[in-house]
């Protein structure tokens, strides 16, 4: 049961990161982000290459799933940030369907369907059975070094001129802000960000392989945060936390209600995840946690 | 090779004409709404079970059953709407698509309750392909894309001669304007979100007598139906049929240069080519 929890924990740890990710590029940039699987899916892929093609220490397995999944998300919204942001999101999640059909078919590198196994886990050896317990303690500690950049950029002047260019990308660019800019260095930090979960996953579980990283889990992030609180840092960690906990503890509901099976039972969870996240936009659209927004300054 | 690429030339128009449908769809609701409809995904599924039901349960022929397609998706779809996002209406595009896609996922888990994952196949009779000098064309491809034509010739008369098409086109074209004018804006909501969704159960229909039908057969194919919709222009009807020939074209010709399994990945393409160099679309008016 320990073990469980655990593991739930780690999860959490590692959605809560993803959350965080899609709350810069949309709770406080305002660009929807459709294909944040994908972004997750490309840098478990990074390092888990890095680290057992090129045979890369795991650190640097972690760089390279940032910085390469920073640079993929730049390139995605290059010549696309000027237009309605609708086509964003489809863009996105075009992206994401191609991340997956790439890690498929491109079997020499990535083994397809087959996945990519043996990924190193950090200080295996040395913890032993211990190494789940340390595994979320590093977990953790990355989330709270998430959590502090991410306070930064929303108190900074960068975060404050994100936002202004969510409520009105006009004024913004009528202040003199290069809204492109600054739409593409956000859409970069928070694919960094996703990057960074992708490779905490994947030298997690030491095991990825394509159908892991299904669309559905997108919407999970969605739920998670818009039921957290969009543009909250707060509201997004515990969003994650608690997604994480009510997807698990459905799991033991296989068996308790009578005649739903497995395959019943989880079109009800995903139908159950969906209606959430409608009654949230629908009812609760800030969430649990509302953004902190700075007090307005009176003009002198 | 001539030959080769005049079969892949036949068969992209073919299914680039069952793709213009949910294209249409999409398109429809987008021009009366302005909003990207993800739902369109699940209601190609709706689509696709209720012309499974009426063609095994009934055993009426693909080309009847399609109606109970049409229907049975615009039902559910004006229904879906009336109780969740119509009371949406006021918020951004986003906060809309955003609900949409939870909809949509609402909508394939309770079919996959119903159904279950696994695939099932239309009761269509197995017929020899018809071959003409060095081509050969399936029955069913052509049926299907004879059905779609039909489809699309209905909504362009309804538009073009109705009251109502025509009520519908001024909204579309100036929702202000029309709304001055007495039209209502909620009624004509309503009909768009029919017809959009009831093309994108045809559309599911007709993809799934091609393969096989499951929840997610609008999902698979929804990538390459807004490719169809953004190529030809978000909000256009006749770009949404142009959009479909071209993305189809273009999906079946890839396989000259590429491996199958990329096809899907076309209408990936085809987005970033058309929103780099002709954001609008080909036919489209507005894109920002």
């Amino acid at each position: 049961m320990t073990n469980y929890i655990i593991s739930m924990a780690t999860f959490g740890a590692i959605y809560a990161v993803l959350a965080l990710a899609l709350n810069l590029m949309w709770g406080i940039a305002g660009m929807v982000n459709l294909g944040i699987v994908g972004f997750y899916a490309f840098g478990g892929y990074l390092s888990a290459l890095a680290t057992t093609r090129l045979g890369l220490p795991i650190a640097a397995g972690f760089v390279i799933a940032i910085l390469g999944t920073a640079t993929i998300a730049a390139a995605t919204t290059l010549g696309l940030t000027r237009l309605r942001d609708d086509y964003l999101a489809i863009v996105t999640l075009g992206f994401s369907e191609v991340v997956r059909i790439v890690a498929e078919n491109e079997t020499w590198l990535t083994r397809g369907t087959d996945g990519i196994s043996g990924i190193p886990q950090p200080l295996k050896q040395m913890l032993g059975d211990k190494f789940n317990a340390g595994y979320l303690a590093f977990s953790l500690v990355m989330l709270a070094l998430v959590i502090v950049v991410m306070e930064r950029i929303r108190t900074s002047p960068f975060g404050r001129t994100l936002r202004a260019i969510r409520e009105d990308s006009q004024i913004a660019a009528f202040a003199g802000k290069d809204v492109f800019w600054f739409k593409v260095k956000a859409f970069a930090i928070g694919g960094g960000i996703a990057g960074l979960a992708g490779a905490l996953y994947a030298h997690y579980t030491s095991y990825i392989v394509p159908e892991i990283y299904v669309p559905l889990l997108t919407i999970y992030i969605f739920l998670a945060l818009s039921a957290g609180g969009l543009g909250n840092t707060w509201g997004a960690t515990i969003g994650a936390f608690v997604i994480v906990f009510c997807l698990e503890s459905t799991r033991f509901l296989v068996g308790v209600i009578p005649y739903v099976g497995a395959e019943q039972l989880a079109a009800l969870r995903e139908f159950l995840i969906g209606l959430s996240l409608l009654l949230v936009l629908m009812y609760r659209p800030r969430g649990l946690l509302q953004e902190p927004l700075p007090k307005l300054a009176r003009a002198a | 090779m001539t030959e080769k690429v005049l079969q892949l030339v036949l068969n992209g128009l073919m299914a680039g004409a069952v793709l213009a449908v949910p294209a249409i769809g999409l398109s429809t609701i987008f021009a009366v709404l302005r909003f990207v409809n993800f739902a369109v995904a699940g209601h190609m599924a709706i689509g696709a079970f209720a012309g499974y039901l009426l063609n095994t349960a009934f055993g009426l022929p693909a080309s009847v059953a399609v109606a109970g397609a049409f229907f049975g998706a615009a039902a559910i779809g004006v229904a879906a709407d009336h109780v969740t996002l119509r009371r949406l209406r006021s918020y951004s595009a986003l906060t809309l698509a955003i609900a949409s896609i939870a909809l949509n996922v609402m909508v394939e888990s309770a079919l996959r309750f119903v159904f279950g994952g696994a695939p099932r196949n239309y009761a269509i009779p197995l017929r020899r392909d018809w071959v003409l000098g060095s081509l050969q064309v399936g029955p069913q491809q052509v049926e299907s894309a004879v059905i779609a034509v039909v489809a699309m010739s209905l909504l362009f008369v309804f538009l073009a001669i109705t009251t109502t098409g025509k009520a519908m086109r001024a909204v579309a074209d100036n929702p202000t304007l029309a709304d001055s004018k007495g039209i209502d804006p909620e009624r004509m909501a309503r009909i768009a979100v029919g017809i959009g969704m009831g093309l994108a159960g045809i559309g599911g229909m007709l993809v799934g007598l091609d393969t096989s039908i499951d929840p997610l057969v609008g999902f698979r194919a929804i990538l390459s139906v807004f490719a169809a919709a953004v190529v030809g222009g978000l909000g256009s009807i006749p770009g949404a049929v142009v959009g479909g020939l071209v993305i189809g074209l273009a999906e079946e010709l890839s396989l000259l240069v590429m491996p199958a399994t990329y096809k899907s990945a076309i209408g990936f393409l085809a987005i970033l080519v058309i929103l780099t160099f002709k954001p609008s679309g080909l036919l489209g008016a507005r894109a920002t």
